[in-house]
Formats: structure tokens, sequence, C-alpha cells
């Protein structure tokens, strides 16, 4: 690819998502983009650059956005904040919001919906506790597409086995064809999905509990996390819980939030005494 | 070391499954069949098992009950590692004592991943 084409795409995908792509990430970009020209007829990657140059297509722009920004999600991915969240923030927040009965979670970047659905399996768990209770799971992201799959919680073989206790599997899916698996009514309907942005408008409105941000930041340059983590910080509630991946900090980055100690990856707002 | 005794009738799946675990930290052997398999187990029982189902000689499932049955013999972690890949096989293997579940084709996260749900690695 040539290198001015690259900068186009570049550019492009930073101005819509924030994603930072390195030229070492060329092949990367590339490898996502065949199939976005061949989706637009279009022969070459450099017609693409082209095209986009001359008219600036919406539909295309967006398609080129979501490409480079989808990941790849597991059920229980990493496992340790899951079973922070069940074993010491859920049961925090079912002590604390004991009068209120309301809980709002938050998966930013969802992606196909994993991390949402997960939360809500541990909410399922724990629902002898939770009754009466209003549990909201919201899963944002920037891709339709993906917003879209999400809704259907329909996973492959590959996809549910890919983190998830077989016992999980058995309890919360329901098998609707000899490789396809979908989520149960009864969780899928504890979680919404919407479209949203980190750039712009999250999807969300405050007061939220935990958020869920994990293995984004990672892709963002230094004034867009700094930045994003402080809109996080503003709809947060005050003795909310900030996830983010192993990877992450908000150490040099964010003076809003701080390390909870021992807890890898666990944040809470820079005045909150917890524990 | 721990120690995991592969049971699967086709020795590429035996060969990409040991390169698997013996690169997470165990130990390999391997067997062809339940029989060969529960063999191995009267003379040393492994930390954990990955089973296929249907094999010649005895299958996975009356495996999974005789070493069930053995003294010591709920101790090995047992994971099947089959082509059965519907609702009704996973039952009846949770249900004989399996600890997880793998549905071929499988790859190094799946292994890793199921490894770490058991806490064995």
């Amino acid at each position: 690819m040539k290198s001015e084409d690259f900068e186009l795409f570049a550019t492009l995908v930073k101005q819509r998502s924030g994603l930072v792509l390195t030229p070492d990430k060329a092949y990367l970009l590339e490898s996502r983009l065949f199939p976005v020209a061949r989706k637009h007829n279009i022969k070459s990657l450099e017609d693409m650059a082209q095209i986009v140059r001359a008219r600036r297509e919406e539909v295309l722009m967006v398609d080129i956005t979501e490409a480079m920004t989808t990941n790849e999600s597991f059920f229980f991915r990493d496992q340790k904040p899951f079973a922070l969240f069940q074993r010491t923030i859920l049961p925090y927040l079912i002590d604390k919001r004991a009068n209120r009965k309301h809980i709002r979670i938050w998966s930013a970047a969802a992606s196909s919906g994993q991390e949402a659905y997960s939360l809500a399996m541990i909410c399922s768990e724990a629902a002898t506790k939770l009754q009466g209770w209003k549990v909201d799971i919201i899963g944002t992201d920037l891709s339709k597409e993906m917003i879209a799959r999400a809704k259907t919680g329909t996973y492959s073989q590959f996809e549910v086995q890919r983190g998830l206790p077989v016992t999980h599997l058995v309890k919360y899916f329901q098998q609707i064809s000899g490789d396809k698996w979908q989520i149960k009514d009864n969780i899928r309907q504890m979680v919404q999905f919407r479209e949203g942005n980190l750039l712009s408008d999250f999807g969300i409105e405050g007061p939220i509990d935990v958020v869920f941000c994990r293995n984004v930041l990672i892709y963002f340059d230094l004034p867009t996390k700094t930045r994003v983590l402080g809109l996080i910080a503003d709809i947060m509630q005050k003795d909310g819980f900030l996830l983010l991946g192993g990877a992450e900090t908000v150490l040099g980055v964010s003076d809003r939030f701080k390390i909870v100690s021992g807890e890898h990856g666990l944040y809470v707002d820079v005045n909150n005494n917890y524990p | 070391m721990k120690t995991c005794l592969i049971v699967d009738d086709s020795r590429v799946i035996r060969k990409v499954a040991r390169q698997i675990l013996e690169a997470i930290g165990y130990a390999c052997e391997e067997a062809d069949n339940g029989q060969t398999a529960l063999e191995a187990c009267k003379a040393k029982l492994p930390d954990l098992v990955l089973l296929d189902w249907n094999m010649p000689v005895m299958n996975g499932l009356d495996f999974l009950q005789a070493i069930r049955q053995m003294p010591g013999g709920d101790t090995p972690n047992v994971i099947f590692c089959t082509t059965e890949n519907d609702l009704a096989h996973i039952q009846e293997a949770l249900g004989a004592g399996a600890n997880e579940y793998i549905m071929k084709p499988f790859d190094a996260d799946i292994i890793r991943g199921k490894l770490e749900q058991l806490g064995i690695i």
C-alpha cells in the first residue's frame, strides 16, 4: 500500500474511532480493508483511497472504520475481572444500593457482546440476592454490525468454547443448529445493546455503577485516553468502579481515578475511600 | 511437573494436543483407546485426562465411568475432547463426571481457557 493511502485510511480511522494505526499495522489495514473493497465493488485499495478522497462516501467510511475497530471477544475474557466483579464489586453494590435496588453496568466497546453477557450470567447467578432489583447491563459499540450481532446473542461453536465453562454453556445457551448456540432469552433480556462512540456520544447516560472499558484505551493516543477517562469519570458514580484491561492504566493518563491496591485493573474515583 | 494422559485414536490429534499441553507445562502420555488408558491409570493416575469419545475397544464414556470407580479416580480432571457437539452428549459427559468438555476442532486458546477455568494452569 502506498504510504499516502495508508495515511489517508489511518487518519480517517483515528478521527472516527480514536484508534491509532502505526505504519507497522499496514498489513492489518490491508487484510481488513480488502473485504470492504470487495463489498463496494472496488478493485483495489488504491482505488478505494481515491474514492474516499474524491467523494468521502459516508457508507464507505463507516465500513472502513468498522473493519479496523472490530476486535475478537471472549466470554469471561481474562477471568480475573469477572471474578472480581462476582466476589467483590457485586456484593459491595448489593450492600450500598440496598435502598435504591438499582445497579447500572456498562460494557464499553462491547463488540459482539460476550463481555456484557458474561456479566449478565454472573448477575443471574446472584438472582436470589438481586430479587426485586433492577439491573441494567448496557453494551455499546461503534460498530452497527457488532451491535446487531450482539443483540442476536448467537455464537459459533468455536466462540462458546473460548472462556465459557461448559456448565454455563449448558445452563445459559440453547443449541439452535449443529454449531450455533444462542443465549437463552432470560439472559438476553438482561442486556441492552446500543451504538456509541467513545470519542463523542458514549451512547449511554449516567450515572453508572460499574464500567468495563477493557482493551480499548490501549489503541488510543494519550490525549484521547485522558479525554475518554475524564468523560467516564463524569458519568460514573462517585463510589463506582472502573475496570480496564491488563495492559492499561490510569497512571500518568488521568487524575480522576486511582488504583485499588492489590486489585490489578480495578480503579475508583480519586476521592473514593474504597475499600 | 503435572501430568496429562491424552486419549484419542487419532495420532494427529494426540500430537497436536501434546504440543499444546507440553507448551503449557504438562508432561504427556498417550493412549489410543479407553482400555489402554485405563491400564495406564491403574499404574499411575495422571493429573489431567484429555479424552476422546468415539474410540475402538473402549470408548471415552466407558473409560470415564471406570476411572471414577477406581480408588483415587475422582481426582484427575477429565476434559472430553470430541466431535460429539450436541447438548445431550455434553450433559451425559457431565453426568458421568467429566470436568469440562471441548467440541472439536480445538486450538491452544480453547485448551488453555478450559485449564484456567479448572484452576489447573
